[in-house]
């Protein structure tokens, strides 16, 4: 797609911020490779974060052939810091214990579907394709994350308090995942992003009704409410995960195996 | 010289040796030219990690059929879908263990009527959505009680 160059910036800066949530979400769940309470889950978690980095790769190549400056998908990934990172807030929250790390999944994947459904038909071709491709994974991600909502929030006392402090706890998240700024305005306006305005009713109505469903409370909105994210704010844990997944590249550039 | 087609034919899935990537839908489009050949090939899953070998092996075999230049092109739509996976590598998958994934697109969890590949008895259960490999899921055959891997409809 031919686009001006203040055009390229703007669709750079939001590849960025989805190709980030994908990466900083799928290295969080990496984290219970071999630790989840169960094989069947362990495997899961797994298949998510792989589907999430491999979506997040596909993203950072288009960025970086979108920049067209020499830089590469690696060189995103892993030679940017915090502060250069666009992704939610919601998605570097620690893992918590395994109700906090369905529930943080699962306000991702009942946001993620509706985006991706969106996103197939942009009028940027690439990105569209990205959108269909994607939209297959999520499907199962969501079912998958629903489905342990109902199991733990109308299971015993015990997952329903875990999983009830849980969303309690990242209720203060979820405002941004559906609050548009300018860059989302100029590229709904384009035709090329996905109108957050939008989603958000289908982003409740899939949410309020399965906390129904799980008989958990849905948390009130006159709350403190995270935001800025996308201009670069973050919660303190994303350094530390960042230090983490960069190190290798950090202390020997350039090196591969 | 060995057709191009064929001679990718011979090029294996790596996580699945008994169906190759032409069969599996993997190879799109080959496109031949006095300056050599170009193959167009699909991710079945965005994060599939078997793609950089499949690349390799799809260069090694044309190099060795005497293909001097080959180009790996990339392309991610039209999304890779099981339904471009041919009849016959369905009956492979099938005979290596694997349940073929159903014939249509469908996005609900198609868990109640997969036959066992082993006994082919239609009384088993879905286990998992997530097996060992991004595209399969874990079953369990009811009567001759084998656990086995379903390849995922998409």
């Amino acid at each position: 797609m031919e686009l001006t160059a203040e055009m390229r910036g703007q669709v750079f800066d939001y590849l960025l911020r989805h190709a980030d949530d994908r990466l900083v979400l799928g290295h969080r769940l990496s984290e219970w490779c071999g630790h989840a309470p169960m094989l069947e889950e362990d495997l899961a978690l797994a298949n998510i974060a792989l589907d999430l980095i491999g979506q997040a790769t596909l993203l950072y190549k288009l960025a970086a052939q979108t920049e067209d400056s020499g830089r590469t998908e690696d060189d995103l990934a892993f030679l940017r810091d915090p502060s250069e990172f666009r992704n939610l807030q919601l998605v570097e929250q620690p893992n918590g214990d395994f109700a906090f790390t369905i529930a943080r999944q699962f306000f991702f994947d009942a946001y993620d579907v509706p985006f991706l459904e969106n996103l197939s038909r942009s009028a940027h071709p690439e990105l569209a394709g990205i959108g269909a491709k994607a939209l297959k994974e999520a499907q199962y991600h969501l079912r998958h994350t629903q489905q342990w909502m109902l199991r733990l929030g109308d299971g015993t006392d015990e997952s329903h308090r875990r999983l009830q402090d849980a969303v309690d706890d990242l209720w203060c998240f979820s405002q941004e995942l559906l609050v548009p700024d300018s860059l989302n305005h100029a590229l709904v306006a384009a035709g090329i992003a996905v109108d957050l305005e939008a989603l958000r009713s289908l982003w409740r109505a899939t949410v309020e009704q399965t906390l129904r469903e799980a008989t958990l409370e849905i948390p009130s909105d006159a709350q403190y409410m995270a935001s800025g994210s996308r201009g670069g704010y973050h919660t303190e844990h994303l350094g530390y995960l960042l230090a983490e997944m960069q190190v290798l590249q950090r202390t020997h550039p350039g090196a591969t195996w | 010289m060995v057709n191009v087609w064929d001679c990718l034919r011979s090029v294996p899935d790596p996580e699945i040796p008994v169906v190759d990537v032409v069969s599996m839908g993997i190879v799109r489009e080959v496109e031949e030219s006095p300056d050599g050949v170009k193959v167009t090939i699909t991710p079945t899953y965005s994060g599939c990690p078997a793609m950089s070998e499949i690349e390799a092996s799809i260069r090694a075999a044309l190099h060795e059929a005497g293909y001097a230049q080959v180009e790996l092109k990339t392309q991610i739509a039209p999304a890779w879908t099981t339904d471009w996976i041919t009849d016959e590598a369905c009956e492979q998958l099938r005979s290596y263990g694997i349940a073929p994934p159903e014939r249509r697109y469908a996005s609900g969890v198609a868990g109640n009527s997969v036959a066992c590949p082993f006994c082919a008895s239609e009384e088993t259960r879905l286990q998992s959505e997530f097996g060992s490999t991004l595209c399969k899921a874990l079953h369990v055959c009811n009567d001759c009680r084998q656990p086995f891997e379903r390849f995922k409809c998409i």
